[in-house]
């Protein structure tokens, strides 16, 4: 027979200081946990969320990012002739030939001189990307020297408002729009005419070309026959694929170095819920005699005292997540190693990080209180009776 | 004498609470320090750089080069002793994991104008003389395993195809705090091979390293250089090497905001547990504070028995994760190889790790304290447990 609930809920009623510090470690713990998941989570979604499923990516081969890619125009020209690329409402192929430059501008508020990705795309560009709609203003006009700006961008930075004007390549781009594009990479960038910034950058060559396909099922023939011949130097992925690979530095890093914390700290979380379960022990000797002697098994006395620090750890995990899920509300910027660019992204709460993170906290109470209810249950009657 | 004695007693009297307090005390310290160590890593490039040497760069982004020609012009500028060219080049060796930095510079120019790097005499006339040479930093040779003499192949993601070079010398730092993760190699070289695959992309340069005469005028002649270059093609920002290093620090300032944050947080949770531990401790004695009370003994001297056992347990714990820190330290810098450059635990750190240890040992026994201030020596003298 076991003993009821409510005996291990007065017991942690009764000693609420130390109730409520042993939690609050581990709510902390936990805290740490959970926020470190979210952000990594935050970052994955909005790089995804940038990639449509059946758009593909070319880059020149072995580049890892846009900004070090160049594709020649004969070798975007021999992609953009593929059979499998769809063809858009006027008869033309639906494929934007890009090029992606970096440029660098201040800071609202901080002043810090920040690397800013600037695309410059083709008309085909905005139903490449349907996520992306206006929001403020109007489109630039193909041939002119304006620029639209990611919502992300215009709130971070001095002069991206609608209407002023921005230095770079030698010349002066006027802001004429503002769009938002469902909190993908996108929000972080500024988009231009692709002709006009060529020309300002003096390039003669591409970035990057993104293409839709009609069928994505073709997509493994399609980059099989692109990397395999002999004119290109290409790589073709899928855009979500390409994605995906941009966010996996930071992302491998804030994961692994969250990880370690969260076993680090949950030692230490661990260990106070030791102290304060021995010393539940201790101090309850003589009732773990008095049960014993009513009756209640060995089982029944471990079982109480596990239930107490597992109840613990429940307290500590809901308080930490708790913490943690006010943290939806910030949003962090940060240099992308692999991009070199900033990327403004939030820390998203999903159900699978409640349940493991509830999962962890539950483990460390588990953990740190089983020696103690070890001790508990192996206590002989007539001793424990006999304690003060 | 009599007060510490009694302090040390009552601290050793719960053995195996007082081990685990302890325990968790090293824990928390130690990630502090290591910690508080990844933050300094971050800006030991901004720590490491020379008043006197200023980082010329496109206005427009790092990524825009500059035509080499700029090389003479800045030169000609009157304050400037000396101008290297640096290339990024951005290789990948074997691997894309494993990432160091790799430049093309002008090694005459670039090395004289670092003299922590410190490189034998033969090797440095080995590397000068091999257009093909490289000279590697220390801590990559370890990392990597590479000796003088071996064939480094670069796979180049800026500069398309497969680069070998050969390891003509090695560098040592001057001070532990030199970055010794670094591979140079000649940018004559780079650029000859760049002229006949790509004619387009020659004669670039990413930034131009400019050693000063003197450091009190370096915001001028940064002026200076600049407006050399205003209203032409290629427009230059110039700024000290600290303020250029510091960029790419500011850049990446949420993660280390993050990380701060967080070394604190460790903090405040073995805060609760040594906070627990005193108030359990401080509960389970009321009776004998009361017994003291009884004999004379002012609420005075029963806040500093508490007082003193806090303290002694967490500055016992926090000793211990002091002296733990440089050993773990250096045994996670070797793992983690060309990451972090440079891994060293400052001075700055220990005396945060003490002076956290004394905040900790001091809040810790706040309540408690008081607590045993005010019992009433007949309620005390009741208590049970």
């Amino acid at each position: 027979m076991g003993i009821p609930f409510s005996y291990t809920m007065r017991n942690l009623w009764t000693r609420r200081l130390t109730t409520v510090l042993t939690a609050g470690g581990m709510a902390l713990v936990v805290f740490v946990f959970a926020a470190v998941q979210m952000l990594d989570t935050g970052l994955r979604q909005t790089l995804i969320a940038t990639g449509q499923p059946d758009n593909i990516h070319v880059t020149r081969r072995s580049a890892a990012a846009e900004i070090s890619s160049v594709v020649d125009r004969a070798q975007a020209d021999v992609v953009e002739s593929q059979p499998e690329i769809a063809i858009g409402a006027g008869g033309l192929r639906l494929v934007s030939k890009e090029v992606v430059v970096l440029i660098t501008l201040p800071k609202h508020g901080t002043g810090v001189a920040t690397n800013v990705t600037t695309r410059g795309v083709g008309e085909a560009a905005f139903d490449l990307r349907p996520q992306l709609r206006i929001t403020e203003g109007r489109r630039f006009q193909p041939g002119a020297t304006e620029v639209i700006v990611g919502t992300s961008i215009a709130r971070r930075f001095d002069g991206a408002a609608v209407g002023s004007l921005l230095r770079f390549g030698g010349r002066e781009w006027r802001v004429v729009g503002r769009f938002e594009a469902k909190g993908s990479a996108y929000d972080s960038e500024i988009w231009a005419d692709a002709d006009q910034l060529q020309q300002s950058f003096r390039r003669n060559a591409w970035s990057a070309v993104v293409a839709r396909l009609a069928d994505p099922a073709t997509l493994p023939a399609l980059k099989g026959r692109l990397e395999t011949d002999p004119r290109l130097t290409l790589d073709v992925k899928s855009e979500r694929e390409f994605f995906e690979e941009q966010s996996r530095v930071l992302s491998n890093f804030i994961s692994y170095l969250g990880l370690t914390l969260s076993v680090i700290f949950s030692v230490g979380a661990m260990i106070g819920a030791m102290i304060t379960m021995y010393a539940a022990v201790a101090t309850r000797t003589g009732e773990i005699g008095t049960l014993r002697a009513l009756g209640f098994r060995r089982s029944s006395i471990l079982a109480t005292f596990l239930l107490e620090a597992t109840l613990l750890g429940v307290v500590g995990g809901v308080a930490g997540l708790l913490l943690a899920s006010l943290m939806q509300l910030v949003q962090i910027s940060t240099l992308n190693w692999q991009s070199f660019s900033e990327l403004a992204f939030r820390f998203t709460l999903t159900p699978q990080i409640v349940a493991v993170s509830l999962g962890f906290a539950v483990l460390m109470g588990f953990v740190g209180g089983f020696l103690p209810a070890v001790r508990a249950s192996r206590l002989s009657i007539v001793d424990a009776l006999r304690a003060v | 004498m009599h007060l510490l004695k009694l302090i040390l007693r009552n601290a050793l009297r719960h053995k195996l609470r007082t081990l685990l307090t302890v325990l968790g005390l090293l824990v928390a310290i130690l990630s502090f320090g290591l910690l508080q160590t990844v933050v300094d890593a971050w800006y030991s490039g901004a720590a490491a750089a020379a008043p006197d040497r200023l980082v010329t760069r496109s206005s427009v982004s790092l990524m825009v080069p500059l035509p080499a020609h700029y090389r003479d012009k800045i030169r000609a500028i009157d304050g400037v002793r000396a101008v290297a060219a640096a290339n990024w080049f951005a290789g990948i060796y074997q691997e894309p994991k494993n990432f160091f930095p790799q430049f093309a510079i002008d090694a005459v120019s670039y090395l004289a104008m670092y003299p922590e790097y410190r490189i034998p005499d033969d090797q440095l006339r080995a590397f000068l003389r091999d257009r093909k040479g490289a000279v590697v930093g220390r801590k990559l040779a370890q990392t990597y395993g590479f000796k003088v003499g071996d064939v480094v192949p670069l796979r180049g993601t800026i500069f398309p195809g497969t680069w070998e070079f050969v390891v003509r010398a090695i560098y040592d730092g001057a001070t532990p705090r030199t970055d010794t993760s670094q591979f140079f190699f000649h940018w004559d070289y780079l650029n000859e091979s760049v002229r006949t695959r790509a004619p387009q992309r020659a004669n670039q340069v990413g930034v131009f390293v400019v050693r000063v005469n003197d450091a009190g005028r370096a915001a001028e002649i940064s002026a200076a250089i600049d407006a050399e270059f205003g209203n032409s093609a290629a427009e230059t920002l110039t700024e000290t090497e600290q303020a250029f290093q510091i960029g790419f620090v500011k850049q990446t300032e949420a993660i280390v905001i993050a990380i701060r944050i967080v070394s604190f947080v460790v903090i405040f949770i073995i805060l609760a547990v040594m906070a627990n531990t005193m108030a359990m401790t401080a509960r389970e004695r009321r009776a004998e504070y009361a017994t003291l009370k009884a004999l004379g003994f002012g609420p005075g001297f029963l806040g500093s028995l508490i007082f003193g056992e806090s303290l002694a347990i967490a500055l016992i714990g926090s000793a211990l994760g002091v002296a733990l820190t440089f050993p773990v330290a250096h045994w996670f810098g070797a793992k983690m190889g060309t990451l972090f450059p440079v891994f060293a635990v400052s001075a700055s750190t220990v005396w945060l790790q003490a002076a956290c240890a004394v905040v900790v040992g001091v809040a810790a026994a706040v309540i408690p304290a008081l607590r045993a201030a005010r019992v009433r020596i007949v309620d005390g003298l009741r208590a049970v447990g």
